[in-house]
């Protein structure tokens, strides 16, 4: 019914929307990053902490299906990446697990290590989640440090067939100034949401008007990160394959060129980065104007979205290897069987009715803005 | 290129069941609890009695603090695979992926969503919309637990795929295959025990109430519910355990061998009802008696094993030794079945070299060579028979003790049933009972961990098995970096079940609302 390239352009399409969601989401962290900034006293903390806690799950579990879904779709990037840029993604892993504990436990007694510590906890989430991740994805426009080769498999004494080119294993991504663009633009993002998300939920004079400032203060470094990574990247090198040999190859103005050649894409990340400016731009002009989450939130989802499909559309290298070209994974070479991605394109049909429920059950629960009263009358509040 | 570090085989195994183990600590009073309470919330919807819905509530907090730890124990599994046993991911992450794909896609957002309508939304929406999220909440926990299991299932009896030699990996080719009567098994044995696992729970923190003389009628309405699912469940497991021996019996013989310390298999084979394994044991092949005293029903192995009392159930040496008449039909010994390993991982080196070279012919035999010892595959990294063999002692206390403890809990819960129904009982004056219920909470945390042993430490040396060796699977990593990561996790989920534990005590402590002494 569906040809295998198509399969590995759909589900290449479903991480890109994944990604996508998962960096909307992270507004959950952002706003963990400002638990102690936006607020005066212990009462706003807590009206952030239990607007943030009623939704952090989701974070959570789209980045847990990312991963399970890159894995199902694109094994050899979840092995090769993985096995290999071990630190990077221990170092994400262990943000989120303090995450996971801080909501439900820190306003418990004896929690033994105190309310504080739990708020710590979600901050180190809210700054090193963001950035980190970013730092990650950026990777697939600037390249690591591997190589595979499938061969080895047949080495008893020396099996392994990716292997990492340096003892930092993913750390060293950190020493590329175009990562670090990316890593930052994700967390001010993620911060700017955040705001705009307290605008929208929070009905509380004092954290309205200073979310609204913060929207301000965020989204101009947002802006500033965000258009250098995308100027720059349009304008570098790109990991190009040559679709009748597949050998990967450098290309000048790649990226640029995938945009030019996919308008389809030109078009959505355009429409993307308007939503976003929107969002902001009514919250920050307009006093009276509190929708701007839904407007960025849909923004971010396709701008992020296109971004991706940048990196792996149009034979391009999604996850380039610098130190050997032809080890750089592509939607080709690195996905799994035509019966495999076939299963799983069946199963994906249930996801429309997955995000039904997600929007069903979201709305019944925040039919009205939150204040401190609804807090103190809910005796499960964090 | 490095030489691959045998220490680090060891230490990312160490790894991965600190992980899992902790994560296995919180998994089953969720899958247990879950149902519980949805069942306490379901008799209050029913008979609108508010008492009903204090219960609910004072498990449902306790649920919400173990939920998250499992949650964050959790998510390092979903990645682990591929941070520290990246081999792994490549070969069989074509069939193994997807049901990871599918748990996160289907379960997770499931739970994810109706959790927080369950936990937040008692004043939200109706209390048919609350009590059917409950529901929801413990159905996406149980299917994450359905997917994760198929996949583990398919890791102990791989079937449904075909090796590719051109991409050097299993390709999956039937998905309704790998959805197994031994994956179906080990779903419901597992889930069962996890039921076992929070009757336990239940009991136990109830049984503390009536000890204190507190909050009776709290503790005996829990008491009744939790008795009757506890019972419920301790026959499910018994009997789906039983479904659990007969499918390893079919497909993992040296695991079995293992559980029952067989050594030389017998027609007619007993079954070890307790027994001492003898420390003079010490190779596989010596002639001494593995045990140092037992108490077997006679026959009774081949009866459970093959459901056939005369059945030759082989022994460690005989699955090393070959030439045995099998129910699987592979008589072949480790040295012939090495050797043909051997032979496959020599081929697909010459197959990728005839390939490179553009020799299509040599490339077409060495292909045909291959396919036909691929079943041996995994042998051929293996150097000695005893590399087959998984610990004995550790697999053989863990499946008895855990047996043991199975007969146990049935019985526990049987006493308290009964004397929650019967009328001239006054629970609350049992101290006998109560003391024992309360104390036998832990033992159905250590019975859920022994089957984990026996599962995963009795397929040892496979992480496929059969297909693929621990040495062939992990990352290509120092074995610092596993050392520093694994002894990361141990401290922060031991600071972090510190704090459940306190958490825990200090809500039961508070006791459920609106309760009178």
């Amino acid at each position: 019914m569906f040809t295998y390239s198509f399969l590995q352009h759909y589900w290449w399409f479903i991480i890109s929307l994944l990604g996508g969601i998962l960096t909307f989401l992270l507004f959950v962290q952002g706003g963990q990053s400002m638990l102690f900034s936006l607020t005066k006293n212990e009462d706003e903390r807590r009206i952030l902490i239990n607007v943030l806690g009623r939704k952090w799950e989701y974070t959570f579990t789209t980045l847990v299906t990312f991963g399970g879904a890159f894995f199902a779709s694109f094994p050899l990037f979840y092995s090769t990446s993985f096995g290999g840029a071990y630190w990077v993604w221990m170092a994400i892993l262990f943000c989120f697990i303090i995450q996971a504990v801080s909501y439900e436990f820190h306003s418990k007694p004896g929690n033994t290590y105190g309310k504080t510590t739990y708020q710590v906890f979600l901050f180190i989430n809210g700054l090193l989640g963001t950035i980190l991740i970013g730092a990650a994805v950026a990777t697939f426009f600037t390249g690591s440090d591997f190589i595979v080769n499938k061969g080895n498999l047949t080495n008893q004494l020396a099996p392994v067939i990716s292997q990492w080119g340096n003892e930092w294993h993913g750390l060293e991504a950190l020493l590329n100034v175009r990562n670090w663009l990316l890593g930052l633009a994700v967390f001010f993002l993620s911060r700017t949401s955040a705001a705009l998300y307290f605008v929208n939920r929070i009905s509380n004079e004092n954290l309205e008007k200073q979310s609204r400032k913060a929207v301000l203060v965020n989204a101009l470094p947002f802006l500033v990160f965000f258009l250098s990574f995308v100027i720059w990247t349009l304008l570098a090198e790109g990991f190009a394959i040559n679709p009748e040999t597949g050998v990967v190859f450098m290309e000048k103005y790649k990226y640029f060129f995938n945009l030019i050649e996919m308008p389809a894409v030109l078009v959505l990340f355009l429409l993307g980065v308007v939503a976003v400016l929107w969002g902001i731009g009514g919250t920050v002009f307009n006093k009276n104007f509190k929708k701007g989450i839904w407007f960025t939130g849909v923004g971010t989802i396709v701008t992020v979205c296109s971004l991706l499909l940048l990196a792996g559309y149009n034979n391009t290298s999604y996850y380039p290897a610098t130190p050997d070209l032809q080890s750089s994974l592509t939607i080709f070479n690195s996905s799994s069987s035509e019966f495999t991605l076939t299963a799983m394109t069946i199963v994906s049909v249930l996801i429309p009715f997955v995000l039904a429920y997600i929007f069903y059950a979201w709305r019944s629960m925040e039919k009205n803005r939150t204040d401190i009263a609804d807090i103190n009358s809910d005796d499960h509040a964090y | 290129m490095e030489l691959l570090d045998v220490s680090l085989v060891n230490w990312s195994r160490a790894q991965f069941t600190l992980t899992a183990m902790y994560h296995w600590i919180f998994v089953p009073l969720t899958l247990g609890l879950g149902i519980i309470q949805a069942i306490m919330e379901t008799i209050y919807y029913r008979t609108g009695d508010e008492k009903w819905k204090h219960v609910t509530k004072f498990w449902m907090t306790l649920f919400g603090v173990n939920f998250a730890i499992g949650v964050a124990t959790g998510i390092i599994l979903e990645f682990q695979f591929g941070t520290n046993w990246s081999n792994y991911s490549w070969f069989v992450g074509d069939i193994f992926g997807a049901p990871l794909a599918i748990e996160g896609i289907l379960a997770f957002f499931m739970e994810a969503t109706f959790i927080s309508i369950m936990f937040f939304g008692w004043n939200k929406v109706s209390k048919k919309f609350h009590l059917v999220s409950t529901w929801l909440t413990i159905l996406g926990a149980t299917l994450s637990a359905f997917w994760i299991l198929v996949a583990n299932a398919w890791m102990q009896h791989p079937v449904g795929m075909e090796f590719n030699p051109d991409t050097v990996r299993n390709e999956m080719v039937s998905f309704w295959e790998i959805l197994s009567p031994f994956a179906l098994n080990k779903f419901l044995h597992t889930v069962w025990s996890s039921w076992i696992v929070a009757s336990l729970f239940v009991l136990g923190v109830s049984a503390w109430f009536l000890i204190k003389k507190r909050d009776i009628d709290f503790a005996k309405k829990s008491i009744k519910v939790a008795a009757i699912f506890g019972l419920t469940a301790s026959i499910l497991t018994a009997l789906s355990g039983d479904g659990s021996a007969y499918n390893v019996a079919q497909h993992q013989p040296m695991k079995l061998a293992a559980m029952e310390g067989l050594y030389d298999g017998q027609n007619g084979a007993e079954l070890v009802a307790f027994g001492v394994l003898s420390s003079d044991k010490k190779a596989y092949n010596d002639s001494v008696d593995p045990f140092a005293f037992k108490i077997a029903f006679p026959k009774a192995l081949s009866l459970l094993a093959y459901r056939d009392i005369n059945a030759f159930v082989p022994g460690v040496n005989d699955i090393i030794k070959g030439g045995y008449e099998s129910k699987t039909g592979d008589k072949l010994s480790f040295t012939e079945k090495q050797a043909r390993g051997k032979v496959a991982l020599q081929a697909l080196n010459d197959y990728k070299k005839a390939l490179a070279e553009k020799d299509t012919v040599s490339a077409a035999s060495h292909k045909s060579t291959l396919m036909a010892n691929y079943n041996y595959f995994g042998y051929g990294y293996l150097e000695t028979p005893e590399e087959t063999i998984p610990n004995v002692p550790s697999i053989f206390y863990s499946f008895h003790l855990m047996v043991i403890l199975g007969m146990f809990f049935i019985a526990l819960f049987s006493v308290f049933t009964f004397m929650s129904f019967k009328k001239n009982i006054i629970l609350e004056k049992q101290n006998l009972f109560l003391w024992i219920a309360l104390l036998s909470i832990p033992l159905g945390y250590v019975a859920s961990q022994l089957g984990w042993i026996v599962a995963e430490l009795g397929r040892q040396p496979w992480t496929i098995q059969d297909v693929l060796p621990l040495k062939a699977s992990v990352s290509g990593l120092s074995v610092m970096s596993v050392k520093i990561t694994l002894f990361l996790f141990l401290t922060l989920f031991t600071a972090l079940l510190v704090a459940e534990v306190r958490i825990l005590v200090k809500q039961i402590g508070k006791g459920p609302h609106e309760e009178s002494k």
